[in-house]
Parts: structure tokens; C-alpha cells; sequence
């Protein structure tokens, strides 16, 4: 993480309440548990993310605090108040759809100023709060067209323009850059963070691409089979992943399942057979011998070279393919047992090692510092 | 023999074909521009000839177009006076007003029931929806005479209704509803409704659904979200299926005559009684033709009003 920080974040200061409390919400649909014994605050300002493969619940979760579905079990509160009951119009909160949902009979202008007109909000204001939200995303402009005369990258500005416009306490973003390409996600990513430090809302967001999420979040929630697989900012995710889902759902890593065998101070003596061999893991948990274990370690903290390296976790293997992506470069080394590791090499590096290619035996080895011992 | 002859059928005779074929990619929409011409454009032009000629006795009962003077140049008599007739007549204007206000009537009648309708099958599950609309349809399997010949049964001094009516002693004597007015209309509805329903529905299952929330999402209520969001919507859906309504039930014989009073007067009859009863067939014919024409125009409104609005 950067350096310490003057204040605390939100999430850790007791004296900040959260703004979104979900206490224990079970969701079914027929026999399927879509949200199973959910609980979770997001604090003020936050911008959380919701992060998991698809069918993991977190539209559900979403959705159920638009007020799209009403929770079987447990309660939802929003501001410190119960809106487990209140229907989707009564909801001080408010969404961005996927397939934003811009009505094609109204302009760009009248679908951005919807909800006011709806509030009884005279004309006039209504139109001065429209030209400073298209304003805001970079549409004026564009106020007299039809959604169907749009872009792509367009109509989400303009289905984020409609969806702030009623300072709503939450802002939902149900994978609000799904439907962009690759360059303009990107760039449209920091834009939204920009906007949200701006205005000050707490944004919520459905996504499944990781890299999104840790991107944009403050804080973000892996979910999978209805279930929150592990809470926290994107750096204690990757780093500091508490099981082997979201460790292998976070970035790439290398897992062998194995047994401690013994525990010396803060280090970890574990037998595996995947990497047919003892691992040295330092943790801090205490671990009883015998317990079963995964060792996680992150291709980037894995060296490679030719020859036998001396700190701990050596393994030797043959080089089975190697990865030019430009910025680092990826070796896939397979070990006698054929096992494989992976380990990433960032390319202003690649001179200093021994040159590797297909078929080299090669050595691998990581600090006892840098894996991780993931109980189940 | 039999190769070489295939093989130059391949070579030679298909592309020839081909080529033949494919710059009258025309041909495609000929088909049906050929089938209107015979059996749209062909009659309506003898009725237009009709309309402009005299009444005779005789066989046919109606002038030439051409009359031939003896050692001189044919001449053409036009004949006017037919449509003259209709506007000087207050009868036929009568009548097509009278048919108008019914067929507009029975419109919004067949829009206030059909809309819900085509609405609440696009809520049901999946697996109800082709039943409901299977249901909607299903009287098209019988005849439309019979149908309304049905309705006969049902509205008359000793029939269903009546007899119900008087069996639970909510009235004394029947009461009066068969060659009324109000039998028209039960009979226009009745037998229009699908032509209201299936376009109506065509629309609304089209729209989606997460329109609607987000108009609940911006603070709008299910009624609220029925006036901004779906109503303009399914416009399209409700001038579909307010013409297939209004067109053919302006221009209903059947349903006035078997239903309606001596006093329900519709063009339709009024067309008919100058052919059949009068063997009028000019001013039959222009009857025909200014009802066409009056017809007409709506359904170019319509077009322009889709080929000006949204796509959606």
C-alpha cells in the first residue's frame, strides 16, 4: 500500500457509520441460492466493487438494493434506515444499467432529465440541471438527439448523466463498461473514479473483470456461489488473498496443494507433492503439523534461470513455452512430475538472466516471504 | 451424352440464367406487384370506369364509356354526376359519417380491451403466452358469418342473455338488444379484437424490460412508468392496430346488417342496396370509390408518421 496515510479510510475509522449496511441477505431463486447469508457495509464515499465470474449473486446482491428483488432473508438499510420493503421508487439510490436502458422515444435531454420531471421539478430548473450534468460527461451538445443516434461510449455517458442527476446517496453500476472497447474502457475508468471523487457519491459497482475492479475501487468483494469470498482493498486481495478461490480469481498464481509439516517460529516447513519437494512458507498464522495447505505464489515473485539458485524453494524443470507480451515476458517451466509453474520476467530485466529457451532445464525458486500458505 | 449435356447445362445455361435473372432482383417484388395489379388495380379501375358511366337497364346495367357516332370520331362520355349525387344526397354522407363515428367508436372500445389484454399476456410465464395468444386467434377457425350469426343466438328477445337475464328476475321482459345499435358495436368488438390485440402485443413483448425499471429506478411508479414509457412505446403497436380495426369495420356489411336496426345505416349497406337492390351500379361504384378514397388517407398518415418516427 502508499505509504501511511494521515487519515484512516472510512471503512476503518469507528466513528464513521456505513452508509449501506446488508445483514445477512439470502436470495433463491427456485432451489438456487443466488445471495447466500450475505453481510457487508460500504462506507461513505466508497467506490466498492462487486467482483466475481458470472451467476456468482453479485447482480442479485445489486439488484436487490435497487429494489429490483426483495431479499427472502435478512435486511438491507441505506443510511442507517430499513429500505428492505421500499420499492425501487422510493430508494434514495440509484442505477446505472448495463444495457443503460435509455428510453429511445426521449432525447438525450429528456432521458437525462427524467427523474427530475418526475419530482415535479418546474422546466426551467430541470433544463439548467441537465445542461450541467451533460456538461459534466462531455455530451452537451447532443441534447436533442435520440438514444439511437449514438455511440456506444455516448449512451454511457448519457445513462451516468440521468443516473447522478438526482444526487442519489448510492449510484448502482451494473458493469457500467461492459458494452466499450478495450481503449475506450480504459480511458473511461478513470473518468468515472474522477467523477466520483468529484461529486462525492458512494458508487457500487457489478463487474467481472478483476482488473477493472482493482482499478477503480476503494474496496472491493469477490463473491462466488452466492457467497463473499473475501473483502478488502485491491492491494490486500492480490497480496493477501485468504483462500485459494481468490487467489487464483486475482491475478495469476501458481498454487501445490501439500501438509505442514512443521513450524519454526514464523516458518512454514510443508511437504507438497506438486512440487515433489518441501516448500519453506513464512506466516504468521499458527499452523498445527499435518494440517493440508495450498502454497500460492504470484508468477511475478517466481525468478527463473539457468542455474541453481540458493535461497529457499528451489525446483527444476524443463522450459515448455515462453510469452512476449511486450511489457514482461511469460515462461511456463514443467517440472519432472509435470507440474507447472509459471513465472513472469518484467523485460527491462531480460538481458541479466541467462538467456532461456524451449526445451532448457532451467531452476525456479521464491522467497519464503513472498508465497503465501492459504488454509482451507 | 448425359455428362456433356450436364456439364454444359453447368456451363453455359445456369450462369445465362443467373445473369438473366439477377439484374431483376425486381423480379422478387414483381410477384406481389403483379398479384395487386390483377386482383387490386384491374377491378378497382372497372369500378372506377363503372362509377363514371350512367345507369341503364340492360345488360350491363351501365352506358359505354365509348360511343361511337356513325362517320364520326369516337367520343368519351364522363359522367359525374354519380359523385355528384353523393355529396348532394345527404344519405351517403349520412351513412359514411354514421359508419365513421361507429367504426371509430368500436376502435377505442377494442383499444381499451385489447390493451390490457396484449399487456397481460406479455406478463405471464414463458410457457402460457402461446396459449393465450393461440386463444386469441382461435375464433378464426370458425367462420366470421357463423360467428356473427352466433351472436344472433346470444342478443335475441328469447336468447341466452335474455333468458339469463330473466331467470335470475333482474328484469321482467326482455329487453330489447338485438338490431340495435349497441349489437353492432358487440358484434364490431367481438369480432375485431384480435386485429387489435396481436399487433399491440407484437410491441409490447418487444420492449424491454429494463426500461421500465429504470423509470421505477428514477422515482416513477408502475402507473407513472405505463404513461411515460410504455404507452409512447407501443404507439406504433396502437396505430397498427387502430387501422386493422377502423378501416374494415367503416366499410362492415355483414355485422350492421345482421345485427343492426333498420336505423343503422352504414355505407357498407348503403354499397350493397345500390347494387343489389337498386341495381344502381354507377353510383354503386362511386360509393365504392369515394369510400376507398376517404380510406386511404389515414393509412398515408400512418406511413408517414412511421417513416418520420422513431425506429423503434
Amino acid at each position: 500500500m502508499a505509504g501511511p496515510q494521515p487519515e484512516l479510510a472510512a471503512w476503518q475509522d469507528p466513528t464513521v457509520a456505513p452508509l449501506v449496511e446488508i445483514q445477512g441477505v439470502t436470495k433463491t431463486f427456485g432451489s438456487h441460492y443466488a445471495v447466500d447469508d450475505v453481510s457487508l457495509a460500504i462506507y461513505p464515499g466508497e467506490f466498492f466493487s462487486l467482483l466475481g465470474a458470472s451467476g456468482c449473486g453479485k447482480t442479485t446482491l445489486l439488484r436487490m438494493l435497487a429494489g429490483f428483488e426483495r431479499p427472502d432473508q435478512g435486511s438491507l438499510l441505506i443510511g442507517g434506515k430499513d429500505v428492505t420493503d421500499l420499492p425501487p421508487y422510493r430508494r434514495p439510490v440509484n442505477m446505472m444499467f448495463q444495457s443503460y436502458a435509455l428510453f429511445p422515444h426521449l432525447s438525450v435531454a429528456d432521458n437525462v432529465g427524467f427523474g427530475l420531471r418526475q419530482e415535479g421539478i418546474p422546466r426551467r430548473e430541470v433544463k439548467v440541471r441537465v445542461a450541467e450534468m451533460l456538461d459534466m460527461v462531455q455530451m452537451d451538445g447532443f441534447a436533442r438527439r435520440k438514444p439511437d443516434q449514438l455511440s456506444g461510449g455516448q449512451r454511457q455517458r448519457v445513462a451516468l448523466a440521468r443516473s447522478l442527476i438526482k444526487h442519489p446517496k448510492l449510484l448502482l453500476l451494473d458493469e457500467p463498461l461492459g458494452a466499450l472497447d478495450r481503449k475506450l474502457r480504459e480511458h473511461t475508468q478513470f473518468e468515472l473514479v474522477n467523477i466520483q471523487e468529484r461529486i462525492g457519491i458512494t458508487f457500487v459497482m457489478v463487474t467481472h473483470d478483476q482488473e477493472e475492479a482493482m482499478t477503480m475501487s476503494t474496496r472491493m468483494a469477490v463473491m462466488n456461489e452466492g457467497r463473499i469470498r473475501q473483502l478488502g482493498t485491491p492491494s490486500e486481495l492480490y497480496e493477501f488473498p485468504s483462500n485459494s478461490f481468490v487467489a487464483g480469481f486475482i491475478g495469476a498464481v501458481n498454487q501445490f496443494a501439500g501438509r505442514v509439516l512443521n513450524q519454526t517460529g514464523d516458518m512454514l516447513q510443508i511437504h507438497s507433492d506438486s512440487a515433489a519437494g518441501e516448500l519453506r512458507v513464512l506466516s504468521q498464522q499458527v499452523v498445527a503439523p499435518g494440517s493440508p495447505v495450498v502454497v500460492a505464489v504470484r508468477p511475478e515473485k517466481v525468478r527463473i534461470g539457468v542455474e541453481p539458485p540458493p535461497g529457499d524453494n528451489p525446483l527444476q524443470g524443463t522450459v515448455e513455452e515462453i510469452a512476449y507480451l511486450g511489457d514482461v515476458s511469460v515462461y511456463h517451466l514443467q517440472l519432472a512430475n509435470g507440474v507447472r509453474i509459471e513465472a513472469q520476467l518484467t523485460n527491462h530485466a531480460r538481458r541479466t538472466v541467462a538467456p532461456l529457451t524451449w526445451g532448457d532445464q532451467a531452476w525456479v525458486n521464491w522467497d519464503a516471504d513472498d508465497a503465501l500458505a492459504l488454509l482451507e | 451424352m448425359h455428362s456433356h449435356f450436364s456439364n454444359k447445362v453447368r456451363q453455359d445455361i445456369l450462369p445465362g440464367l443467373r445473369r438473366r435473372l439477377a439484374p431483376g432482383r425486381g423480379a422478387v417484388s414483381a410477384i406481389p406487384l403483379l398479384w395487386l395489379g390483377l386482383f387490386f388495380g384491374l377491378p378497382f379501375l372497372i369500378i372506377l370506369r363503372i362509377s363514371l358511366s350512367e345507369a341503364v337497364i340492360g345488360l350491363p346495367p351501365y352506358t359505354a364509356l365509348l360511343e361511337w357516332v356513325e362517320g364520326d370520331m369516337p367520343s368519351i362520355r364522363l359522367n359525374l354526376a354519380n359523385f355528384a349525387l353523393l355529396w348532394q344526397d345527404s344519405l351517403y354522407l349520412d351513412a359514411f359519417l354514421n359508419s365513421v363515428r361507429i367504426a371509430a367508436i368500436a376502435t377505442v372500445l377494442c383499444l381499451l380491451l385489447g390493451y390490457p389484454m396484449a399487456l397481460g399476456i406479455t406478463r405471464v410465464r414463458e410457457s402460457l403466452r402461446t396459449p393465450l395468444l393461440l386463444l386469441v386467434i382461435l375464433p378464426f377457425w370458425t367462420s366470421f358469418l357463423i360467428r356473427v350469426y352466433a351472436w344472433i343466438g346470444i342478443l335475441k328477445g328469447n336468447g341466452l342473455i335474455n333468458n339469463l337475464l330473466l331467470w335470475l328476475g333482474l328484469i321482467e321482459e326482455p329487453l330489447r338488444l338485438l338490431h340495435t345499435d349497441l349489437a353492432v358495436y358487440i358484434g364490431i368488438v367481438y369480432a375485431y379484437l384480435p386485429f387489435m390485440v396481436l399487433p399491440l402485443y407484437a410491441t409490447l413483448a418487444r420492449m424491454d424490460s429494463s426500461l421500465l425499471e429504470a423509470a421505477a429506478d428514477l422515482g416513477c411508479r408502475p402507473l407513472c412508468a405505463f404513461w411515460r414509457v410504455t404507452v409512447p412505446l407501443s404507439l406504433p403497436g396502437i396505430i397498427a392496430g387502430s387501422l386493422l380495426v377502423f378501416v374494415p369495420a367503416v366499410g362492415e356489411f355483414v355485422i350492421p346488417d345482421l345485427l343492426g336496426g333498420p336505423d343503422s345505416l352504414m355505407i357498407g349497406k348503403v354499397l350493397w342496396s345500390e347494387f343489389f337492390n337498386n341495381r344502381d351500379w354507377p353510383v354503386a361504384a362511386a360509393v365504392a370509390v369515394a369510400l376507398l378514397a376517404l380510406l386511404v388517407a389515414p393509412v398515408l398518415l400512418f406511413e408517414r408518421f412511421r417513416a418520420k418516427g422513431p425506429a423503434a
